[in-house]
């Protein structure tokens, strides 16, 4: 088996994944990646989500060894935000050419990597490795451990290809990357007993600096946000953090529980997106700091922070209650937990009808019935003609869902909001529930709807076109 | 286009592509396929090739895209994808009921090698329920040509597999003809076109039409496959038409290919904007139709000279630096100087008899960040969306051209094809070089002129030295 096979194997075998445990053993075999379906498959490779997953570190190159389709059609394209370095909005690839597959990429690669330091000079370079240098056998692990010898600074091989399966998995095996070459390869200039570290948050549209300020006034410090807004010295000096949480589902288990194993580090798994969500994830942070050696009146200052942010955020969606009490939402979402947003939509007097559980473990599935009642329509895998049926039957006001299904309710002429990674607007903590409620708000009040909706003039019975108007318009102009 | 010196083409040294300006070969080939009716187009690889083109197109056309993959597996891959074209066939059948299924190779699979046109015929006897369901295969591999290749590349194999062959002297229709597009016109290009057409009184049959497909209307149901686009029988009688007119040097192979078929011949426009092109574009449907130039065409050509004396104050002397597919790049280039600009910096993406000709000493087959540095000097940058950046730290104005354009509104509305659009385009260029004209002060009284005139002599000096470090294609 090769190394990348074995780590694949390894990655399935995710002892923490609730999912993972529920099975049998010759099921944990398989993976937990169902076998696409050829013609009928949606979603992004293995490359895609391992760049997902380690793009928005800043400061450093990414560089993409391929032909041009895996970055040229991609890049500069996902919300990740920074508050410094712009390097990593710059699209790198080797853009391999027919020669380069005849007589191998190696060599175009180990040039790219020098062109990148002599032009741009960042603290490292990730290489990802796609499907056609895998497939003609480029070893990117030498060729990258060569250059940071030649070079003397990191590169980092992201091993990867589309084709070993879907973007979840890329997401973890990013994860191994930096588990393998980064964390653990350099020292914070001091520690405090407030360190964190914050694994699977991306900053998309910022949401990492809604939450930022309120750990900022606790004296919490995030020594490593895994990759939101990160720089390269921060991942490396991750190992250092006291407690860590893990955001964003299953998305980098992989590091938290390997972080645990390795340096000791405890996790939880929290969520900034609702209301509770977030304050039940401030005090965890808390409790395990507290755990960890910080003094104990921390708590007591979580709770202050948490009482004051609450009743601001419950006098901030108030005014909303009213306008939305009642209104039917159908939430599609992948990557986002459901239960956790569907918490937070019911704290505003939304309705679900429906909510998309593809990627959900067995525990979230019972907290959804928890939160929605037995009769809870939890969607698998909905057709977009279904989705476009049940907006256009208006058996729901509003659809929540990601950019690439956003026309299946435009068309059907029903609102609908972008809850994924191109959206624009930031939801997580207290503030970002509040601003949820108020795009949901717009968008559910927008005078567009029944505008979108009026027949036009000439889809109207003739009888009633010609209607009150007066009767002899034309002779009674030439009368006069 | 007055540039009578040829341009030299030259590919960088450099190993490492930053900032692609590039797209792939089968994203191009995807999207001609999206202007057949009822197709659904579909990449043969890694389900992730898919996946990215079709966000790219989504955030482009701000519309639901059909497009299909044959989710290849590593070790599909590994032994040949037979049963992935089969299976992904079988299921596009099933889900989505298409009268074409159009497949595009990848870079995965074409390293591997498979014979597609093979797999089809195999399916094709394994199958013979599918008999009605047409299958057209274009080979383009991510790591060779661009964008507007594939797009060329599928218009031809479009005619070639669906357009019967047509016995010499066979009866023509005197009133039809067939229009071959390149990616660089837009939905609303195509509409602006038919509607010229038809005011001549001539029916014209758009391949591929994007048109019906994405131009932003709101269907009465969903429907997972194109809407609207060229049929399957108007693609089988494009023969019949009188005569073929092919937009963009990358539909020439289309339409040889339609005229080795079918003896229809052909007329090649290889511009769209500004006065001379659409003269003969005006020529061509008056001769074919044996009609007069209809009273409305007559006055938007006055306006359009019009507004190129307006303007031509505001174009005399700008540099300007444009990266674009060779065909868009033509155009843009060829209007622009038209006015008195100059092109200070040319950057596409692909091989074309075009760039020798264009009025400049180097075209660049390059990226972004080779345009970036050769338009230090310019008063305006030409390229899609992702020359932002670039914009930004360049401080220039930027106007976006090409696919694709994810941060505007109404991609597939901006309209760059006859007198009225070209009069458009030169209000909203020209905008632009008033909003960013510096008032005068005391201190700049005499600089102005001079530096300008420095400045453009440092730029031929720098270009000819950095000639001096690229090979010559």
């Amino acid at each position: 088996m090769t190394s990348l096979a074995n780590t694949v194997q390894e990655v399935f075998n995710e002892p923490a994944c609730a999912k993972n445990q529920a099975k049998s053993e010759k099921e944990r075999k398989k993976g937990c990646t169902k076998q696409l379906a050829p013609g009928a498959a949606a979603g992004g490779c293995a490359f895609d989500g391992a760049k997902i997953a380690l793009q928005p570190i800043t400061d450093v190159a990414h560089l993409v060894h391929g032909p041009i389709a895996c970055e040229g059609n991609s890049w500069d394209n996902r919300g990740a935000k920074s508050s410094g370095s712009q390097l990593y909005r710059t699209g790198f690839t080797t853009d391999i050419n027919e020669t380069d597959i005849v007589f191998g990429g190696e060599k175009r690669l180990f040039k790219s990597i020098k062109e990148i330091i002599d032009k741009y000079d960042p603290p490292a370079i990730f290489v990802y490795q796609t499907c056609v240098p895998a497939m003609i056998g480029d070893d990117i692990g030498a060729v990258c451990k060569a250059a940071a010898e030649k070079f003397g600074k990191p590169i980092i091989p992201v091993i990867s290809p589309g084709f070993v399966g879907p973007k979840n998995l890329g997401n973890k095996l990013a994860g191994e990357a930096i588990l393998e070459h980064v964390i653990g390869t350099m020292e914070p200039e001091y520690t405090t007993p407030y360190d964190i570290n914050i694994i699977g948050e991306y900053n998309l549209a910022g949401e990492l600096w809604q939450v930022k300020p309120l750990l900022d006034e606790l004296g919490i410090r995030i020594l490593s946000c895994i990759s939101g807004d990160g720089k390269y010295k921060e991942v490396a000096w991750s190992h250092r953090a006291r407690a860590a949480m893990m955001v964003c589902s299953k998305a980098m288990i992989n590091v938290a529980r390997k972080m645990e194993e390795r340096y000791e580090i405890p996790f939880f798994e929290g969520s900034f997106y609702g209301i509770e969500d977030t304050s039940d994830s401030l005090r965890e942070i808390a409790r395990l700091l507290i755990e960890r050696g910080a003094p104990a009146e921390l708590m007591e200052r979580t709770e202050v922070v948490i009482a004051r942010e609450e009743a601001l955020a419950w006098k901030g969606i108030e005014p909303y209650k009213p306008r939305l009490a009642g209104k039917r939402v159908l939430l599609i979402t992948g990557g986002v937990k459901s239960w956790s947003v569907v918490a937070a939509l019911q704290e505003a007097g939304l309705e679900l009808v429906g909510t998309s559980v593809k990627k959900s473990t067995k525990e979230d599935k019972e907290k959804i019935k928890e939160l929605m009642g037995q009769d809870a329509h939890m969607i698998d895998d909905m057709t977009p003609r279904e989705m476009y049926r049940m907006l256009k039957d208006a058996r729901a006001d509003i659809m929540l869902s990601g950019g690439r299904s956003q026309f299946i309710s435009l068309k059907a002429k029903m609102p609908w909001l972008d809850i994924n990674q191109e959206r624009h607007h930031a939801y997580a903590g207290y503030v970002g529930m509040v601003e949820l409620v108020r795009e949901i708000d717009k968008a559910l009040h927008n005078p567009v709807w029944e505008q979108a909706r009026r027949a036009a003039p000439w889809e109207t019975k003739p009888s009633e076109m010609f209607e009150n108007c007066e009767p002899d318009l034309p002779s009674a102009i030439a009368a006069e | 286009m007055r540039g009578a010196a040829m341009a030299t083409v030259l590919k960088p040294k450099k190993a490492c592509t930053v900032n692609p300006l590039k797209m792939s070969q089968p994203m191009g080939g995807a999207m001609a396929m999206m202007g057949v009716a009822n197709c659904m187009p579909v990449l043969h690889g890694s389900q992730g090739c898919t996946s990215f083109g079709l966000v790219l197109l989504v955030r482009h056309f701000r519309e639901a895209i059909p497009l299909q993959t044959t989710a290849m597996s590593e070790v599909a891959t590994v032994l040949g994808g037979f049963d992935n074209v089969e299976q992904a066939v079988l299921n596009i059948v099933k889900r989505a009921k298409p009268a074409i299924i159009g497949i595009c190779s990848t870079g995965v699979t074409e390293t591997k090698g498979d014979d597609v046109e093979g797999f089809i015929q195999l399916i094709r006897t394994r199958h013979p329920e599918l008999s009605d369901v047409e299958i057209v295969y274009v080979s383009t591999p991510d790591f060779k040509d661009a964008f507007q290749d594939g797009w060329g590349k599928t218009g031809a194999k479009l005619i070639h597999d669906l357009t019967p062959e047509r016995p010499a002297g066979a009866p023509r229709d005197p009133d039809r003809i067939n229009v071959l597009v390149g990616c660089h016109l837009t939905p609303g290009d195509i509409d602006e076109l038919r509607n010229m057409i038809e005011d001549f009184g001539l029916s014209p049959v758009f391949l591929p039409d994007l048109s019906g497909s994405l131009d932003g209307h709101i269907p009465d149901d969903f429907t997972p496959t194109t809407l609207g686009g060229t049929s399957l029988n108007e693609i089988a009688t494009l023969g019949n038409a009188a005569v073929t007119l092919a937009i963009g040097e990358q539909m020439r192979l289309a339409a040889e290919t339609l005229e080795k078929k079918t003896g229809t011949p052909f007329v090649l426009l290889d511009r769209m904007t500004g006065l001379a092109p659409n003269d003969d574009l005006m020529t061509f449907l008056a001769r074919t139709s044996r009609r007069e130039v209809p009273a409305k065409y007559r006055k938007q050509r006055g306006q359009l000279v019009d507004a190129m004396l307006d303007g031509h104050f505001f174009f005399g002397g700008k540099r300007i630096a444009i990266g674009a597919e060779p065909d868009l790049l033509w155009n843009m280039a060829g209007w622009m100087t038209d006015l008195g600009a100059v092109i200070g910096a040319a950057v596409t993406t692909t091989e074309s008899p075009l760039l020798e000709k264009l009025p400049i000493e180097t075209v660049l087959i390059g990226d972004l960040e080779d345009l970036e540095g050769a338009a230090k000097d310019c008063d305006l940058l030409v390229t899609h969306s992702h020359g932002r950046q670039a914009a930004e730290r360049l401080h220039i104005p930027f106007f976006r051209a090409g696919v694709p354009m994810f941060d505007r509104l109404g991609a597939g509305h901006e309209t760059s094809i006859g007198y009225r659009a070209s009069r458009n385009l030169i209000f909203e260029i020209g905008n632009l070089f008033i909003a960013s004209a510096h008032e005068p002060d005391p201190g700049s009284w005499r600089t102005e002129a001079i530096e300008s005139g420095i400045k453009a002599h440092a730029a031929r000096h720098e270009t000819s030295n950095e000639t001096a470090g690229m090979e010559a294609l």
